[in-house]
């Protein structure tokens, strides 16, 4: 009866030893590996060594670049000489202003004024005026698209060079004269030199076409304009 | 069926003021005038390529007269369209085209960062502006027009036109709101409403008449798209309706193709 409980307390003993001290800590609901080699030195170092000790809160300055100036749009006058259909050539001058969209396309905007003179009809048969003098103010508008066709470089003597470009436009808008304000359709070629980068003169000449019945049948009028401007680009 | 339209197009505008308060608050910022005279120095880069040319004017025609080293510091003064007019630190100036100015980096090293209109800032534009050519009633029409975006959708706009017939000249001034329904939409339609009024001059040769002003409103139907950079195509359709003097309103259909652009 004693061995017998002597047997059942040491058995538990003796399979304590064979297995070793491994068994106890499953006990405590342990099942962890055995933690790596070198792991329990590391433990005591702080966190990490790539974080800085000392971590400086500073607001990061934000870097405002200087923004690049467009200069894209060109503002000027110009002044010339205008032929108008039947009614003589007289002085014009205007005002233009253009939106360069690529290197080689631009839009224009042009408002002129000019002055219708006499007809042949009342110069030479000396009848009766076909107009009022406020009637023979011409004034028109238009928009036009314009293509550098031919951009280049012109020199002047040994060390002057300037840009240029020969340009072709077609355009539409609106041309008062004789009483009524006429649907107008022009078309021209132009010519651009650039002083430096941003002063130009042009040299210009338009058609433009309107319906007229003014004298008896109604037929397109050409009426060309040569003109000489200055531009700004900005 | 007329007013059913712009009834119609009345509440979808309204809709639209009122489903966009979150808008409001940024869209003032640019007319803050401490916003327009701000002084600036001029942008500088580095050349990161082997070598950067510099041409005589801003076009791929024009020769190549210099170039700047890889790591020389320049400044850009300019930008014409897709070249900018740039100074060498030997004080020699010239033109550069786009693609060798964006293969340069910053003074802090990062790749250099040129904001180019992208179909995105289309879609959260502020300003438009454009012309178009098209037909009121039997008449050639003329027409410029600038619009301000209150927001994504919405957009104000003034339109100057001019329409030349045989029966009459007439000129209008208006004012109207545009309601786009989706503006990141290659092709993107929107209604529009508004008002303003018209000048009517009758042709001299046909009948003695006097010129008038009258008040009119027009509902408008139409469709814009992205084309590239800063541009867009736009068709509108305008129903406009006269409010003459006489016993019956003057109705007058409009349609018109445009060109525009946005900043």
């Amino acid at each position: 009866m004693e061995t017998r409980a002597r047997v059942l307390l040491l058995v538990p003993i003796l399979a304590l030893s064979l297995s070793g001290c491994g068994t106890i800590r499953g006990w405590f609901g342990g099942k962890h590996e055995p933690p790596p080699l070198g792991s329990e030195t590391e433990q005591t170092v702080p966190q990490s060594a790539d974080e800085p000790v000392i971590d400086p809160q500073v607001t990061r300055r934000k870097i405002k670049v200087p923004a690049i100036k467009n200069e894209d749009f060109e503002i000027g006058a110009y002044v010339g000489i205008l032929s108008i259909e039947d009614f003589g050539t007289g002085a014009v001058y205007g005002g233009r202003f253009a939106y360069h969209i690529t290197e080689d396309f631009f839009l224009d905007v042009t408002l002129g004024q000019g002055k219708g003179g006499t007809t042949s009809y009342e110069n030479l048969a000396g009848g009766p005026k076909l107009l009022t003098d406020a009637e023979r103010k011409y004034t028109y508008y238009a928009l036009n698209a314009g293509w550098d066709a031919l951009p280049g470089e012109i020199f002047v003597g040994k060390g002057h060079a300037y840009n240029s470009a020969l340009y072709l436009t077609v355009g539409m808008g609106g041309t008062k004269f004789a009483g009524d304000n006429r649907f107008t359709a022009n078309a021209g070629v132009g010519y651009r030199v650039l002083f430096n980068r941003f002063i130009a003169a042009h040299f210009d000449f338009r058609d433009y076409l309107f319906d007229i019945d003014l004298l008896g049948q109604k037929k397109v009028a050409h009426n060309l304009e040569g003109s000489l401007g200055l531009t700004v680009f900005f | 069926m007329r007013d059913g339209w712009v009834v119609g197009v009345g509440v979808c505008l309204l809709q639209a003021i009122a489903a966009n308060p979150a808008h409001a608050d940024g869209f003032l910022s640019h007319l803050n005038p401490k916003n327009w005279f701000e002084k600036s120095s001029l942008r500088q880069v580095v050349v990161a390529d082997p070598y950067l040319e510099m041409h005589t004017g801003p076009g791929v025609g024009y020769p190549v007269f210099n170039v700047a080293g890889r790591d020389e510091k320049i400044e850009i003064l300019k930008r014409r369209t897709d070249w900018f007019y740039v100074r060498t630190e030997r004080q020699i100036e010239g033109w550069v085209p786009r693609d060798q100015i964006l293969a340069t980096l910053e003074l802090n090293g990062e790749p250099i960062d040129i904001h180019e209109p992208t179909r995105q800032d289309f879609t959260t534009r502020r300003w438009e502006g454009g012309a178009f050519a098209g037909r009121f009633g039997g008449a050639s029409l003329i027409s410029i027009f600038g619009g301000f975006g209150l927001s994504e959708h919405l957009t104000s706009e003034v339109t100057i036109s001019n329409a030349i017939g045989n029966v009459s000249d007439n000129v209008l001034l208006t004012v109207g709101l545009n309601h786009t329904f989706a503006p990141e939409w290659w092709v993107s339609p929107y209604v529009g409403l508004g008002t303003g009024i018209i000048k009517t001059s009758p042709r001299s040769t046909l009948v003695r008449a006097l010129d008038r002003t009258d008040q009119m409103g027009y509902v408008a139907a139409g469709a814009r798209g992205y084309i590239a950079r800063r541009f867009l195509w736009r068709f509108e359709y305008r129903e406009n309706v006269v409010f003459t003097s006489r016993n019956e309103n003057e109705e007058i259909r409009e349609w018109k193709l445009g060109l525009a652009f946005f900043f």
